[in-house]
């Protein structure tokens, strides 16, 4: 096995990110339009509480149904013709999908829309066995081109300011410095066609699988995952466990919350419904399907009661454009292929506390991710779930052990909690003007680093009262 | 005469006991008998925060001791009374006995501004204040205790108040207890992003139902050296 990779300093990683003027800038253009593109849709549907309801109910049960609709789709997929892998991790993916390319010669891959990929790291993976992968969705591509890894679950790019993509493309690709993101996208688009025509296999991820049908469902705005699934000799589609839905009936629901939870849309562009690979007599689509169904640590958070529902979620991303911290942060800082509150989440659970172990602290629990989450995921209360675990396997710091300590000692009666008050005054009479501290010593001082302290009031509520009681009213 | 019992929480007690005296005011203005069981400390809601739940449960039983026999708990604290009415129950639930007493202190538990227009269907409390003032709806109050409208209309009905916007108002101020020492430039960043919004909107005072995000946010306007004060909802409406 491979060394475990270092523990993910998010404090560090943030505080870099507020540095970065250019992030800072690029941030706060774009994500206010995703919010307010999200929230005008959802507005216009007086039925949202209740989809979001039936969203969770259909998740929950298919979770409490896993193993047998995995298997109802298998079958449905073998029948058609396709073929279906499983992959219990990561390196286990990998060697599935460089296996097939191997050993069908395939040199050329265009790959459409898909995160867990990214989380298999399979295009490294791909390279080495000899393969040329080029990502078809133009953020996606972008960030390939920059060698970067995407940081947000549906606008992989969202942190790049567009002058940015503009000098990219002027170096990578030997094209005039074009400046609207209308002609930057032609360009890469007459790049990619070419790529489409070459390739022998074409890779995408799952948005839906539908048990009962064996059909596969692709969510897209571009039409790069209709491109990739029909032109190339071959389809591998990639997919968590948890993307399988019973009926095709569901999938009305998560299509009207997918696309508005996601882009603000009232519908995608592109919904893709592949069932089985070319027919007889058929022009289109692919000679061979694989799925390729992966666990990679999922049946660990099924089993995990306090984590469990995290698996209802569709990446949607709407949880992260919510999220003050993901805005200031931007998602590289989180250190892994999910960000955000639902990345806070996962990292750890897919990953060990250890290496995460900042992640589940870094939000206020303001719940604003709680409220947007189409399916209804409490990932607030997962976060505060991780803290207890982090603190219980002895994994906070000490300094947070020390003062929680201090704390709950002066907590533990008013004559310690009124000692506390009274050396705090003590103390203050040093440092405090006008009411204010404006410097702290550590472990406070990063309080006082960004803003005033308040002093101790020279007498406490408690004494007030004291002196008020048989006093007028 | 309602009996109400306050939890005054610790950081008004030592810090902001002003704020407890108008929670007092207000709630007497209100009609009710105010008791303060002096046995009170604080609810645990930082240590909880923060994942050291041992330490809240020390605390929890404390309170749940304290004001097993109140037939109402008001606190000046949105997220105080979030704490108690969500998290004990859950703190508890191991705990037979507790359990049931946790549930019980969680129903009777509010914040004040909830306590006087859901419970007494109060709405005005002829208090005057004249001032521009702007509203911070604190998260746990907004989110946790879904309160919208309360604080508004409490404020609506204030003499000489002239209630303003606030841009973004649901957006956190970036308080979050621990996570302000934690990440501390980050929570820096969220407060900045607020203080440009309150200063936006044109108020003199900006208040909130939780004296934390107001320590947060005071202490930043400070640093600025703005001239905006931020003041409890208690203390306007204790205004006369
Ligand atoms: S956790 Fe919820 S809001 Fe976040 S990406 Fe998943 S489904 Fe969307």
């Amino acid at each position: 096995m491979t060394n475990r990779p270092p523990r993910i300093d998010l404090i560090r990683n943030v505080e870099r990110a507020l540095r970065d003027a250019s992030l800072q800038r690029q941030m706060g253009k774009a994500m206010p339009a995703s919010r307010k593109a999200r929230a005008d849709v959802v507005a216009e549907l007086p039925e949202w509480e209740s989809l979001r309801s039936t969203a969770a109910g259909i998740k929950d049960h298919v979770l409490a149904n896993l193993e047998s609709y995995l298997r109802q789709l298998e079958s449905q997929v073998s029948a058609l013709g396709g073929t279906v892998h499983w992959a219990s991790g990561a390196a286990e993916a990998r060697a599935i999908i460089t296996d097939l390319a191997r050993s069908r010669g395939v040199r050329r891959i265009v790959k459409s829309k898909s995160m867990t990929t990214e989380e298999i790291s399979l295009n490294a993976a791909l390279e080495a066995a000899g393969a040329r992968v080029v990502e078809t969705d133009l953020g996606e591509y972008v960030v390939q081109l920059a060698g970067e890894r995407p940081s947000h679950l549906i606008a992989p790019v969202i942190h790049k300011p567009t002058e940015e993509i503009a000098d990219l493309f002027v170096r990578k690709l030997g094209v005039p410095r074009y400046e609207r993101p209308e002609e930057l996208a032609r360009v890469a688009r007459e790049v990619l066609r070419a790529e489409f025509l070459a390739a022998e296999m074409g890779i995408t991820g799952v948005n839906f699988a539908i048990a009962e049908s064996g059909t596969l469902v692709i969510v897209e705005n571009e039409g790069n995952a209709r491109l990739t699934t029909a032109r190339p000799r071959i389809h591998v589609a990639v997919m968590g466990i948890e993307k399988v839905l019973p009926r095709m009936a569901d999938l009305s629901v998560f299509l009207r919350i997918l696309a508005r939870s996601g882009t603000g849309q009232r519908a995608s562009v592109y919904v893709s419904l592949l069932t089985g690979p070319r027919r007889a007599g058929e022009t289109d689509g692919p000679e061979e399907l694989h799925l390729v169904i992966l666990d990679n640590g999922r049946r660990r958070l099924l089993a995990d009661p306090g984590l469990r529902t995290a698996l209802r979620c569709i990446r949607c991303g709407a949880c992260q454009n919510e999220c003050p911290v993901y805005r200031h942060a931007g998602g590289h800082a989180y250190g892994s292929v999910y960000a955000g509150p639902i990345g806070a989440v996962l990292t750890p659970a897919y990953e060990g506390m250890e290496r995460a172990r900042d992640l589940p602290f870094a939000s206020t629990l303001c719940r604003a991710c709680a409220d947007v989450c189409p399916v209804k995921i409490d990932l607030p209360g997962m976060l505060v779930e991780l803290r207890a675990r982090a603190v219980r396997t002895g994994l906070a710091p000490w300094r947070d052990r020390m003062l929680v300590g201090a704390w709950t000692f002066f907590m533990r009666s008013p004559a310690r909690f009124m000692l506390a008050g009274d050396l705090g005054r003590l103390a203050q009479r040093l440092v405090a003007r006008g009411g204010k501290i404006e410097r702290l010593p550590y472990p406070l001082s990063g309080w006082t680093a960004h803003r005033a302290a308040p002093a101790l009031a020279s007498t406490p509520f408690r004494a007030w009262w004291k002196s008020r009681q048989g006093g007028p009213r | 005469m309602k009996p109400v019992a306050l939890f005054v929480t610790c950081l008004v007690d030592q810090l902001y006991p002003r704020v407890g005296e108008a929670t007092v005011r207000v709630l007497e203005r209100a009609g009710c008998a105010v008791a303060f069981p002096a046995e009170q400390t604080c609810c645990g809601q930082a240590a909880f925060n923060n994942g050291f739940q041992e330490e809240a449960r020390v605390l929890g039983r404390r309170f749940l001791d304290v004001f097993a026999d109140a037939p109402a708990i008001v606190a000046p604290s949105g997220s105080c009374a979030d704490m108690v009415r969500e998290w004990y129950p859950h703190l508890f639930r191991d705990e037979p006995a507790l359990g049931v007493l946790a549930r019980s202190v969680a129903s009777r538990t509010y914040e004040l501004s909830e306590y006087l227009v859901r419970v007494l269907g109060v709405d005005d409390l002829g208090a005057r204040f004249p001032a521009t003032v702007t509203y911070h709806p604190s998260c746990h109050g907004l989110r946790g205790l879904g309160l919208r409208e309360e604080p508004l209309g409490l404020l609506r009905a204030v003499r000489d108040l002239r209630l303003v916007e606030l841009p973004d108002a649901g957006q956190c101020c970036g308080f979050g207890g621990f996570f302000s020492i934690k990440f501390a430039a980050l929570s820096g960043a969220m407060l900045s992003v607020k203080l440009d919004n309150i200063e936006a909107s044109g108020a003199e005072v900006v208040t909130a139902t939780d004296v934390s995000c107001l320590m947060h946010i005071s202490g930043g306007l400070s640093r600025r050296g703005s001239r905006v004060r931020a003041l409890h909802l208690a203390e306007i409406l204790a205004g006369s």
